[in-house]
Parts: C-alpha cells; sequence; structure tokens
C-alpha cells in the first residue's frame, strides 16, 4: 500500500515585483497512513506554504514549479482543478489558525456542516443532520444540537476551532493538514483541541499533519518530524531522535531556546541574527549567516543527507555531541 | 485562501523590505502601476500647468474688458477674431474667446476647488480629532452636528448660503467649506478613533506625553492617508459644486467667468446649433474632474493597507 | 523596612458600555438590553519589590492586561489605591508625578501596533527624552545612539522607519523607548508572544541584561508558563480578574494548589513530553460579563465542592511564600 502522501522536490515560487520568493524549495517527505508528522518553522520558513500547496491552494503570484505531491499514489500537481476540488473537503481537509477561513459568517452552522457532507457523498438531509450533529459531538462541543443551529459569530473562539475541525474530519478524510490551529487560542482551549484530533485521527486512522512554530506542541503530538528553515526542510526525522539528539545546528538553536524548567534564570542560548529574507538568500547554506558552526565548505548548498535514521541538510551535522 | 497566502508573505516581506525602499518611494511605485492612474495624473497635472500659465498662452485676457469685442461673438471654432488671432474653439456670446476663456475659467475653478477643500480639510481634521481624543459626550455633540449637516445635500446648503451671504468668491469659498468640512470630520474621526486605540498612543501616554502632542504628532500623522484620498474626490466635488452654483447663476459673477459660468452663457444657444459655447467648457469640467476622481480613487487602493496588493503583483 | 517599590491594593477595574440614546428608548420600551459592565480586574493587591520579577499569568480574559495597564498608568483604577515607593500616585502632583510617571514603563506585545510608524526611531526614541529635558535637542542623537546599542540595534539605523525592521528589532526599538526616559520599572505585556521562536530568547536574554544593568524591576506579564518559570522570581495566577493563587516561582511550578494553576501547568506542552495524552480541563473560560458564582472557576473545576458555586473563596496562605484561593486549599496543599 502506498505511502497517504509523498512529497519530493516540491518548489513552490512567488513571483513578485522585488524578486521571486523561493517560499518553498525544494521540500520532501512522506506520511503513512495514521502517521502525524509535525512541520516546525519560523515566520516565512514556508511551511504554511507547504500546506496550501499540498491541497492545491496556491493563487498567483505563486506557483508550484516543479516537483511532486502523490495522495496515495495519485499525482496531484497539474491534476485538473476539477479532481482537487473533489478531493479537498473529501479526502484532504485543512484546519486553519483562523476557522473564519473555514466557516462562513453568514450561514449556520448545520446548514454548512450539511452542505459539506452532501458535496461528496450521496446522502439523504436527515442522515446528513444526524451525521453533523454528531461529529460536533466527537469534537466536544457540549449541546450539539444547540449549536447546529448558531451562527459562528455566537461561537467563542475555541468552539469555532472545534466547529471547523468537526468539518474537517466530515468526510473521515486521510490525510488533515492542520495550520497552526491552536496558535490563537488559550493553554486550556489548546490543550482540549490537541486532544481531539489525536483522538479523531487515532478512530479514523488519518494521517496528520501539524504545522506550527511550537516545538513543545509538536513534541507532544508527532511521530515525525520536519524542521524548515527559509524553504527548505533542514533535518527530518522520529520525534525522539530529533528533539533528543538533534544534527542542524538550526534544530540544536531552536531546541536550545525554548526555556524549560532546567535552565530557570539562566541566560537562553540564543540564536543570533534574523530570520532571512528569502527574496535574497545568501548563497550555498542558508543559515550559514546564523550559524556558529560555518566553515568554507558552507558556501556550498548542502544536499540531503540520511544518516542514523534521519536526513539533514548540513555539513557540519552536531551528531551525538551535543545532548539537549 | 489567497488572503493567508498573502498574510504568510506579507510576514515574509517584513523582513524582505529591511534594506529596501523608503515608504514613499514605494507608494510612488505601487500607483504608477496603473495605468489608467498614471493617465489620469498626468491630464491632471497638465491641466494645472495650462491654468497656471493661462495668461502667456492665451490670446485674449477674458477679464479685461477692453479686449473682449462684442463683435467677436457666436463665432465657430476656426474663426478669426477682429483683432487677427484665431478662436480655434470658437467664442462666446460675449465675444470672448473660449480657449482663453477655458483657461482662466480653469484657474477660478481649480483654485475656489483647493482653497475651499483645504480650508475644509483643516476644519474637519480638528473637529474629527477633537471628537475621536475627547469621546463621550463632546463627542456626540460633535458627530451629531456632522450628522445633521451631511443629512443635506451639500447643494443645497451652498444655495442656501449664497443666498444669504450674496456673490463673491470669498463667499463662494465659504459656502463650500461650510457645505464639505463635516466629511472630512467624518473621516478623520473614524481613523482617529481606531488610532487612538493602539498601543503606540498608549505608549506615549505611558511617557507622560502631552495630550495636544500626542494629538498632532502622534495620532494626526497616521490619520492622513484616508484623509488624502477624501482630499482629493472632496476636491473634484467642490469644483462641479461650484461649476452648479455660477450654471445657477449664483455663483461666479459674469465678469470673471468660471467653466460653469461659461457653460451657463452658453445654454441658450444650445438649440440654435451653436454647441460649442458650452460643450467645450463642459468637456474641460468633465475631463479635469474625472482625472482628479480617477487619481483619488487609485489614491485610496494605494494607501489602505487592507486593499492594498502590497509587492505581491505578479510580473 | 523600606516599603515596597510598587503596590497595589484592592484594585478594581471595570468597564462600562454606556447605552446610546437609541439603547436607553430600546430599553424603556422593554427591549432586553441594559448597561454591560466587565469586571476586568477585581480586587487584586499585590506588592513588588525593588530588582524582583514578578510573573503575571492567566488566559484570556482574565484581566492581565488591565492590571498592566493600571499598574503603568495607563488606566485608572475604578477603586484601590496605586503605591510607587509607599506613595499613592493618584494624590501626587508636578515634579514627582511626572517622575513617577516616568519611571513606570510598558513594553507592548505588538512589535507593529505599539510604534509610531510615521515617525523616524531617532524620533521614537529621542521624542519623551527631549520633552523631559533628560537631554537636549543637540545633543539627542549621541543619547539615542546610547541606547539603541544598550538595545542592541545598530544607531547607523536610526533615520530608518518602523517597518524597515523585523518584528524582533521592533521590539527592541520599544524597549529602547521605554529606557530613554531612565525607568525603574517594566511593565512587559506579552512582550515576546508575537515573536519567532529564535528571537524570542534573543529578547528573553536583552531583559534579563537590562535587568542587571540597569536595576530594572519587572512585572512580566504572559500566558506562557515556561517563559514565566523562566524569569520570574515570583508568580501571580488570574482568572476572570481574580488573583488565584501567588508565590514564589518554585512554589507554584512544582506544588501548585489551586485546581486552575495544576490544570495550566498540566496543559502546557514541553519538550520532554512525546506523544502524550492531553487531558484537558473542561469547558471555556466564562465570559467576563458575567462570571460564574462563587469561586469563577467551579463550573470547570474537576473538584468543586457546594461551597464553591456560593462563596467565593479568599487567598490565604498555604505555605511561607505562597497563597491561594481555594476552599480546598488544605486537601491540595
Amino acid at each position: 500500500m502506498p505511502n497517504t502522501l509523498e512529497v519530493s522536490g516540491l518548489k513552490t515560487h512567488f513571483l513578485m515585483r522585488a524578486g521571486v520568493a523561493k517560499a518553498v524549495d525544494g521540500v520532501d517527505f512522506s506520511i503513512a497512513k495514521g502517521e502525524v508528522m509535525g512541520l516546525v518553522g519560523e515566520s516565512g520558513s514556508g511551511k504554511s506554504i507547504t500546506g496550501f500547496s499540498i491541497i492545491g491552494l496556491i493563487d498567483p503570484p505563486g506557483r508550484i514549479v516543479e516537483g511532486s505531491i502523490k495522495f496515495q499514489g495519485e499525482e496531484l500537481v497539474g491534476a485538473p482543478e476539477e479532481r482537487l476540488r473533489n478531493l479537498r473537503g473529501n479526502r484532504i481537509a485543512m484546519i486553519f489558525q483562523d476557522p473564519m477561513m473555514t466557516l462562513n459568517p453568514v450561514l449556520r452552522v448545520d446548514t454548512q456542516m450539511i452542505e459539506a457532507l452532501k458535496a461528496h457523498q450521496n446522502i439523504g438531509k436527515k442522515e446528513a443532520w444526524t451525521k453533523a450533529r454528531d461529529t460536533l459531538g466527537m469534537v466536544g462541543i457540549p449541546a450539539p444540537d444547540e449549536r447546529m443551529r448558531a451562527y459562528p459569530h455566537q461561537l467563542s473562539g475555541g468552539m469555532r476551532q472545534r466547529v471547523a475541525i468537526a468539518i474537517a474530519f466530515l468526510n473521515e478524510p486521510d490525510l488533515i493538514i492542520a495550520d497552526e490551529p491552536t496558535t490563537a487560542l488559550d493553554v486550556t482551549i489548546q490543550g482540549q483541541i490537541i486532544h481531539e484530533a489525536q483522538n479523531l485521527c487515532r478512530r479514523t486512522g488519518a494521517s496528520l499533519i501539524w504545522i506550527t512554530h511550537d516545538l513543545a506542541v509538536v513534541a507532544g503530538i508527532a511521530d515525525h518530524i520536519s524542521v524548515m528553515y527559509a524553504g527548505k526542510i533542514v533535518e527530518q526525522g522520529n520525534i525522539d531522535d530529533v528533539i533528543d539528539r538533534p544534527a542542524h545546528p538550526y534544530t540544536v538553536g531552536l531546541l536550545g531556546s525554548v526555556p524549560s524548567a532546567n535552565n530557570r534564570g539562566q541566560r537562553l542560548y540564543q540564536i543570533a541574527g534574523m530570520t532571512p529574507n528569502i527574496l535574497a538568500l545568501p548563497k550555498g547554506c542558508s543559515f550559514k549567516e546564523r550559524c556558529d558552526r560555518r566553515t568554507k565548505t558552507c558556501e556550498v548548498s548542502p544536499e540531503a543527507v540520511e544518516r542514523n535514521h534521519r536526513t539533514f541538510r548540513c555539513h557540519h551535522p552536531y551528531f551525538e555531541e551535543v545532548e539537549v | 485562501m489567497t488572503e493567508v497566502v498573502q498574510q504568510d508573505l506579507a510576514s515574509e516581506r517584513q523582513v524582505q523590505t529591511i534594506d529596501s525602499e523608503t515608504p514613499f518611494k514605494r507608494f510612488v511605485s505601487e500607483f504608477f502601476d496603473s495605468k489608467t492612474a498614471s493617465v489620469a495624473l498626468f491630464i491632471l497635472l497638465s491641466i494645472i500647468i495650462l491654468a497656471v500659465i493661462a495668461p502667456w498662452i492665451t490670446p485674449q485676457d477674458p477679464y479685461d474688458l477692453a479686449q473682449v469685442d462684442v463683435l467677436d461673438g457666436r463665432q465657430p471654432p476656426g474663426a478669426e477674431a477682429f483683432s487677427g488671432y484665431t478662436m480655434w474653439l470658437g467664442s462666446d456670446g460675449a465675444g470672448r474667446d473660449l480657449y482663453s476663456g477655458i483657461l482662466y475659467g480653469l484657474r477660478i475653478s481649480l483654485s475656489v476647488g483647493v482653497m475651499s477643500g483645504f480650508i475644509a480639510l483643516l476644519i474637519g481634521m480638528a473637529v474629527g480629532l477633537l471628537a475621536a481624543y475627547a469621546g463621550g459626550r463632546a463627542e456626540n455633540v460633535i458627530m451629531r452636528v456632522v450628522d445633521l449637516q451631511l443629512s443635506f445635500p451639500a447643494a443645497l446648503v451652498a444655495l442656501m448660503l449664497i443666498a444669504i451671504l450674496g456673490k463673491g468668491v470669498d463667499k463662494i469659498i465659504l459656502a463650500l467649506v461650510v457645505a464639505q468640512w463635516a466629511y472630512y470630520a467624518r473621516t478623520v474621526r473614524a481613523s482617529a478613533l481606531v488610532e487612538r486605540n493602539k498601543e503606540y498612543v498608549e505608549a506615549a501616554a505611558c511617557l507622560g506625553i502631552s495630550h495636544a502632542r500626542i494629538i498632532f504628532r502622534h495620532i494626526m500623522p497616521n490619520c492622513l492617508a484616508p484623509l488624502i484620498v477624501v482630499g482629493t474626490v472632496q476636491t473634484a466635488h467642490a469644483i462641479s459644486l461650484e461649476a452648479t452654483l455660477s450654471f445657477l447663476g449664483v455663483g461666479m459673477p459674469q465678469t470673471s467667468p468660471s467653466l460653469g459660468v461659461l457653460i451657463a452663457n452658453g445654454f441658450e444657444y444650445m438649440l440654435s446649433g451653436r454647441y460649442w459655447i458650452s460643450v467645450f467648457p463642459g468637456i474641460a469640467l468633465l475631463v479635469t474632474v474625472v482625472s482628479i476622481n480617477l487619481v483619488g480613487d487609485h489614491l485610496r487602493d494605494v494607501l489602505n493597507p487592507r486593499i492594498s496588493t502590497g509587492g505581491g503583483k505578479a510580473k | 523596612m523600606s516599603a515596597p517599590l510598587l503596590e497595589i491594593r484592592n484594585v478594581s477595574k471595570r468597564f462600562v458600555k454606556k447605552l446610546d440614546v437609541a439603547g436607553k428608548i430600546a430599553a424603556r420600551l422593554g427591549a432586553n438590553i441594559s448597561e454591560e459592565t466587565v469586571h476586568a480586574v477585581d480586587n487584586v493587591s499585590m506588592t513588588i519589590n525593588k530588582g524582583e520579577v514578578v510573573g503575571l499569568v492567566g488566559e484570556s480574559g482574565c484581566g492581565k492586561s488591565t492590571l498592566g495597564r493600571v499598574v503603568a498608568g495607563i488606566h485608572n483604577p475604578t477603586d484601590g489605591q496605586v503605591f510607587f515607593e509607599g506613595q499613592d500616585i493618584s494624590a501626587l502632583e508636578g515634579v514627582r508625578k511626572r517622575e513617577v510617571t516616568l519611571a513606570v514603563q510598558m513594553i507592548f506585545q505588538d512589535p507593529f501596533a505599539s510604534l509610531n510608524q510615521r515617525m523616524r526611531v531617532e524620533d521614537i526614541i529621542g521624542e519623551a527624552p527631549v520633552y523631559h529635558g533628560l537631554t537636549t535637542r543637540s545633543e539627542k542623537s549621541d543619547y539615542v545612539d546610547e541606547i539603541m546599542e544598550k538595545v542592541g540595534l545598530d544607531p547607523s539605523l536610526k533615520k530608518r522607519y518602523p517597518h524597515q525592521f523585523s518584528g524582533g528589532q521592533r521590539q527592541r526599538i520599544g524597549i529602547a523607548r521605554a529606557l530613554a526616559v531612565k525607568p525603574r520599572f517594566l511593565v512587559c505585556d506579552e512582550a515576546i508572544a508575537a515573536l519567532d521562536v529564535s528571537i524570542q530568547a534573543q529578547v528573553i536574554n536583552l531583559f534579563m541584561d537590562l535587568r542587571e544593568e540597569f536595576d530594572l524591576t519587572y512585572l512580566f506579564i504572559s500566558h506562557d508558563l515556561s517563559v514565566v518559570e523562566h524569569i520570574a522570581d515570583r508568580v501571580l495566577i488570574m482568572y476572570l480578574g481574580r488573583v488565584v493563587e501567588s508565590g514564589i516561582t518554585e512554589e507554584i511550578f512544582d506544588r501548585p494548589v489551586h485546581p486552575y494553576t495544576s490544570a495550566l501547568l498540566a496543559e502546557a506542552p514541553r519538550l520532554d513530553q512525546r506523544k502524550r495524552e492531553f487531558a484537558p480541563i473542561k469547558g471555556e473560560i466564562p465570559s467576563p460579563l458575567e462570571p460564574p458564582s462563587g469561586c469563577h472557576f467551579h463550573p470547570r473545576c474537576p473538584h468543586a465542592i457546594g461551597d464553591c458555586s456560593r462563596q467565593a473563596p479568599a487567598l490565604e496562605v498555604v505555605r511561607r511564600n505562597h497563597i491561594a484561593a481555594c476552599h480546598l486549599r488544605e486537601r491540595f496543599g
């Protein structure tokens, strides 16, 4: 059986007045059935654009210029819009940071959910209503019968995000792409949302891509992790391997800069400099200007190397030298 | 969906701008992205220049009664005047060369429009800022007055005022100011309300900076963008309002004709086939107002960060 | 013993949304609308000693930002008093009033909205010191250079506008603006929440360096427990306008008493917890317009007993350096 998703050599560029923004520049990864992958990166790393590329929602000036995205063995790059529309919301669903990206403010929750069901399934209205209500209950919404009749603005932020998640899960998709779904939420609500998403994936066997800047969240839910920097995945592998024994200096820096109980009151490790300008990336390794291990070899862009169950792009990895 | 991608790119752009252009340069390059607006601006600038240098490029001073010969009246375009020059656009009933008349008329129309627009802007801005910053009862009273003012058509307000005050350039400017200040006040208040709640205003308060300084140094400059847009559109409005008043015979006097007066003068000849007396000043007015509006429209697009396409435009 | 640097006593802040004329008429005609009052901060007291870093933690709507603004003098409290070095700040006048105003500065969350984008960096930082006579117009340039260096900004960039800087640099400009008036107390309201992870660490380190160099005292407001745990000496936990627990950092993080604090700590994702089960506390944060009766947390609390819905628990001592407001504190303590 093929992997749920296989992305290889994906390049999504934006042709702007100021130049070509290589938002995604050669990304490879694959996700097996039922697997959770954390896609981690800072603003401008291209992590969201990667998600949008997979569901085919890149609008001009953006364009997928190269690469392949295979969903259950089917090539999505260059597939007709008709086919993509059929997959979206049906086999592949997306959850956004702002639930109002999914929800229509002038329609009631039940209308939207029934519509989403009927768009992809041959299902009676009554049956659809029942299924919609049950899904709302599944994502932990109390009194789902009442909420069905609500308009989005009558719900709190956490509730809206739950409804958006319920809509994403309605057609029991095989792949869910969650783009910073809990970033705008409070800690206790974030815990609830992660809990529901985890449960649903486990129950339906869906694969999940969790896009976020928060390493701690990824550590809590993911099987695999991909760390993006300036349009490339600089390190990916099993969650324990990458977090306990990071290879790439960027991953090491990110992990070191998270405050924790162990370093109370001490100075945090800090990565020097700023997040890079994707319109004017340096030649060679794009991290080299912020890296304290750079040498002359870094003038050449590092290829992805596979070693010790993981892939990374670095000439001078930290292998087994540093314990975090 | 596009929006999210744009947002993501916006955050990417924030880094990109670091070593690049000043806000003004970016504004200029974005403005000239639109061909329509560039052409409109070119036409508008040409009109202004023509109006300014009118005395040097016209064969006749239509205000100088000694130069106007009644015997030259109602000549078709291209006819030769008694004093020897060619009247390319014909002449009106009083014998004024229309080409000269239109350029001189533009001078009056433009200066009346710009002056009244500018004064109304100053008054409206002060009132709007005050209302937004003071809040409470003062704001309520001021904004109800603004609402009341806006519920009357501007032309009606101006007409009533002229009826009370009498004729004259100063009176017309005053009438136009009264008819228009409320638009500015409302615009400024709306954006000042948004600005007032931003953190940089709180920071200024925290730094012990006086209210007056916060209003004029901090809030006001951030409210200027929408004001410039309203300003251009209202200036166009003022020009047509002045033309309306003059057309109705309560505006500029016959001795110093604005475009409206010229159109009114030609109106009685329309049916007798002497179309040019009304039509040429009419076209001049139309072109002026339309080009100001086009420029204003595009200014709004460029200055409004939400509509603005930023750098994300396809090549 | 000398007075604490800052003390607030029984401070409450209420926001009333008054009805307009149409609303009043509608209410008279029997429409179901009335004036809405938000108890943003409800009877909070705390003291902050010189040199301390106090963390103020809570979720949205808990009133932590409002409390910060009361401390910074942006909002006046509806009830209660704020003391600076033992003096009630509402009673101050003249030079002393200005001194206290400048002594307490605030660092804001949004690195975009907190800077006036029409002003050059030089003017953003230099405006207040010139205005208050801390420097002169002719020496402003050098004055600004010095402060920019202190916060890690290149002084040669001072002629630029805020939009030409990245988020982290903008936050440094905000810090420089506050430092320019030689404050002694900084209120940081979610000052790093909007920054990228790698930049957050830089700014946290900067705060700690500045604390040492300028002998600063901080009120550090954040929703992020790990950051507060890292930087604070003492912590206050707020829920719906009230302080539910407070104490020195080790106490709160290692031996929390209030069920809300425990829940927050349990929910916060941590790097060392893999593939974990999130076992969230139920329910939503109630609207501050209609807070629940008694203990505000009782509808979500897994341990609630009858008393919890009837009577609001007072803050009482659990241990040395540790107070909590919970009827069951003895069971958890």
